[in-house]
């Protein structure tokens, strides 16, 4: 029994604390990876249990029922069917909410039927008390053939009973504690006949849902002979839900006593606040504008600070360490490019506090239903709010968190115009062009101008979305009855350590997965600014020494000439130029065009290219990027490169281009086509180059 | 003609009697809507829709639309 390492799988609806109760398993020890092939999170922990032994967690995804109708609830069923696969649970752990025992139970049968030891673990115990209900858990333990673990997430309650059930997993009951194959005994008795050796469950299962099962299982289980047509499938489906909550009733009836007197409604007043026709949008918009207060302002201190540590940084590394190419590309591309990425950190955090807050709390949900009626009107769903959200952070997981939306043309147009929501990518090339072109004035004394031009494309970019998603509800032909259901959780108070594990995981993943392309980019540009095909990039300093016009210059001077005119021939300012008739018209010279050209694998690279091109050759100078760019002039005419019409050419098309990979990619997953990501570039980039046109053309 | 949950004013209790299963959803009887389980309307969201609904102890929101197809019996019919 000792040393032995037990796999277990923590299964559970949505809103029944399951996270917490994995949190408070394994505290800090989990690994945040996804499941091969798709971008389903999974979440694995270790813990250390009595009487020596270990044992690994799997939080699965939250799920209603074993009939998976998402990606996410997939995966558990997979997993759950799948003996050979090496995540397999020695024990799986149900967790239900004891204030929705009646609901989170309907999937604890189901678990129960596939015939693998299961233990049942009540949590929020601690509300018992104040609603009045309390358990007969020797009964419950008895009808439901297992042990409950009755426990409090938030006042760490029954955790030590919970890990002395996992180590003597070996003497829970593996029988299905009801027999749902009485809704067509025949049926049942001759898939029984075929397939002796398996659970009856199993094989419903194998035949009903339409998932990938491993090769092994679809050999061993060849169903074929058993298929019904569709609506016979779905009958017998929810005659079997229903006779899995007449178990539950009944057994609850017994088990469970409600003392209704001591209820209060507490829950039930503060709904009337916060869904009120007024108050709760009045509530609605608040939060929001606090959420993007705390992104601009609060977050801007810690920005600073790192902008200004970065370029020190550069500064100290290129003064310090032994010169050479090394030390060119750790100055030049290597600490601009981190940079590039740390630099969104605070922005993040505070966006994903914020939405981490508003779902573990409940409000969400009363979010949904407050707009869902207003959002269907432009084809949307009440759901799309929070992808729209979370969209002003990043639009890659706010694409996946549209996976709860059931109807498919609803889903597909917000996938579509998440993308338009001004995302924090987009905020550095904004805040670095707003403070070059906009002048700092103010508006009637109080509005800062460069402030409400931020507010302003913020507007242009949510405004976008909402009018494509109208045009597209009147071009797309997907019918289907519109379904909608969302659970309305009770108010909690958020966890604290569940808010910050959330908010470290999600900037983890992001600033990682964006940070290794992102430094990517900047080493391949640095080599590409660096060097140049053949004589003339090798002839820079000859002919710019020979040239009589430049005898006068100071040695500086002479410099940099000498690196502009060595970027303009190298690999890069070649491809810069080759665009430079393409964009010209729209006020940009060809180093935005470099910058264009590498900021299509994400925006905010746009900036780190600016920054790289322009430290080239160049790293003394330890001015900022923004003042740098402020000083570029062009050469023929002395005017200054980024001045009012082409700065805000730049912004508009920064707000409407589909400059990023990440989506295309994400898009392309979760549409399973590459006609929509297609349609999505194509229409994202078109549209921005036209009002990029129209605006510099008209300002010029 | 039946009464559906669409039909319940703000605090009215009720129990599901039929629906229409070629059209309900299987993930809505598994968060409980099913014949015989209580429904009480708790609110209407600001626009008269969707509707939020205790279902068998499951609090939830759905849509005009579905909660048409959801029948039902009121204690005094």
């Amino acid at each position: 029994m000792s040393n032995q390492n037990i796999k277990v799988a923590l299964i559970g609806n949505p809103n029944t604390g399951k996270t917490s109760v994995f949190n408070l398993l394994t505290g800090l020890n989990q690994q945040v990876g996804n499941y091969p092939g798709i971008t389903v999170e999974k979440k694995m922990g270790s813990l250390n249990l009595p009487l020596n032994c270990k044992a690994t967690i799997l939080d699965l995804p939250g799920t209603y029922s074993l009939n998976a109708s998402s990606l996410d609830e997939n995966v558990v069923i997979e997993l759950l069917l799948n003996k050979n696969d090496l995540l397999f649970p020695d024990v799986a752990i149900v967790v239900t909410d004891v204030e929705n025992l009646k609901r989170n139970l309907l999937l604890f049968t189901q678990i129960k039927d596939l015939e693998i030891p299961t233990i049942l673990v009540i949590n929020m115990a601690d509300r018992m008390d104040v609603k009045g209900i309390t358990l007969d858990i020797p009964f419950l333990e008895k009808q439901f053939k297992t042990r409950i673990a009755l426990i409090s997430s938030r006042k760490k309650i029954g955790i030590d009973n919970l890990k002395m059930m996992i180590v003597e997993y070996q003497k829970l009951s593996t029988q299905p504690c009801l027999n749902a194959s009485s809704i067509d005994v025949p049926y049942f008795d001759s898939l029984r006949k075929a397939f002796p050796s398996q659970s009856l469950y199993k094989l419903w299962l194998v035949i009903t849902q339409d998932v990938n099962f491993s090769k092994v299982d679809k050999n061993v289980v060849d169903t074929n002979n058993f298929a019904k047509p569709n609506s016979e499938l779905k009958r017998l489906q929810q005659k079997e839900t229903i006779k899995r909550y007449q178990f539950i009733n009944d057994v609850l009836k017994t088990g469970r006593t409600v003392d209704t007197a001591k209820a209060t409604d507490f829950q039930g007043k503060l709904d009337r606040i916060l869904t009120h026709k007024i108050w709760g949008y009045v509530i609605f918009f608040a939060i929001l504008l606090l959420i993007f207060q705390s992104i601009f302002d609060w977050s801007s201190y810690p920005m600073d600070f790192i902008d200004e540590s970065f370029a020190n940084l550069s500064a100290w590394a290129s003064n310090n360490l032994p010169a050479g190419v090394l030390t060119d590309l750790i100055s030049q591309g290597i600490i601009p490019g981190i940079g590039g990425v740390v630099i969104f950190i605070p922005q993040i955090a505070f966006l994903f506090l914020f939405i981490s807050i508003l779902e573990e709390s409940g409000y969400m949900s009363r979010v949904v239903f407050l707009m869902d009626k207003i959002m269907r009107k432009f084809g949307l769903s009440g759901k799309s709010v929070v992808p729209l959200i979370s969209g002003t952070a990043c639009a890659i997981p706010a694409i996946m968190a549209t996976r709860n939306i059931e109807n498919w043309k609803e889903r597909l147009i917000t996938i579509l115009v998440t993308p338009f929501t001004t995302c924090s990518a987009r905020l550095p090339v904004y805040t670095i062009l707003i403070a070059l072109v906009i002048p700092k004035t103010r508006i009637f004394g109080i509005f800062n101008s460069q402030g409400l031009t931020l507010m302003f494309l913020y507007v242009v970019g949510f405004a976008a979305a909402i009018t494509s998603a109208h045009i597209l509800n009147k071009i797309l032909k997907i019918k289907g009855k519109t379904f909608f259901v969302i659970e309305m959780p009770n108010y909690k108070l958020p966890i604290f350590k569940n808010v910050v594990i959330n908010v470290l995981e999600k900037t983890k993943a992001f600033v990682l997965g964006a940070g290794k392309i992102i430094l990517a980019i900047s080493i391949i540009l640095w080599f590409l600014a660096s060097y140049g095909p053949g004589a003339a990039f090798n002839d820079v300093e000859n002919s710019v020494k020979s040239n009589p016009q430049f005898e006068n210059f100071s040695d500086e001077e002479y410099d940099s000439k000498i690196s502009s005119e060595k970027l303009e021939n190298s690999y890069i300012g070649l491809m810069g130029h080759a665009i430079e008739p393409v964009i010209s018209p729209l006020g940009y010279d060809w180093k935005i065009g470099i910058a264009l050209i590498t900021s299509f694998a994400a925006r905010e690279v746009f900036v780190g290219t600016l920054a790289t091109i322009y430290s080239v050759g160049d790293a003394d100078n330890e001015d900022t990027i923004k003042n740098k760019m402020d000083a570029e002039v062009d050469a023929e005419t002395g005017k200054k490169i980024f001045d009012f019409p082409t700065g805000v050419s730049l912004l508009l098309f920064y707000a409407f281009a589909m400059q990023c990979a990440g989506t295309l990619a994400i898009t392309k997953k979760e549409t399973n086509s590459w006609k929509w990501p297609v349609i999505q570039l194509v229409f994202m980039t078109g549209l921005a180059y036209c009002v990029a046109l129209i605006a510099y053309q008209i300002l010029k | 003609m039946q009464k559906s949950i669409a039909q319940l004013r703000i605090g009215e209790h009720a129990i599901i009697s039929d629906f229409d299963s070629n059209v309900i959803p299987l993930k809505l009887i598994e968060m409980g809507c099913l014949p015989g389980n209580s429904v009480v309307l708790i609110q209407k969201a600001p626009l008269g829709d969707p509707l939020f609904l205790n279902i068998n102890d499951s609090l939830l929101a759905i849509r005009m639309e579905m909660a048409k197809d959801i029948f039902i019996e009121t204690s005094e019919a």
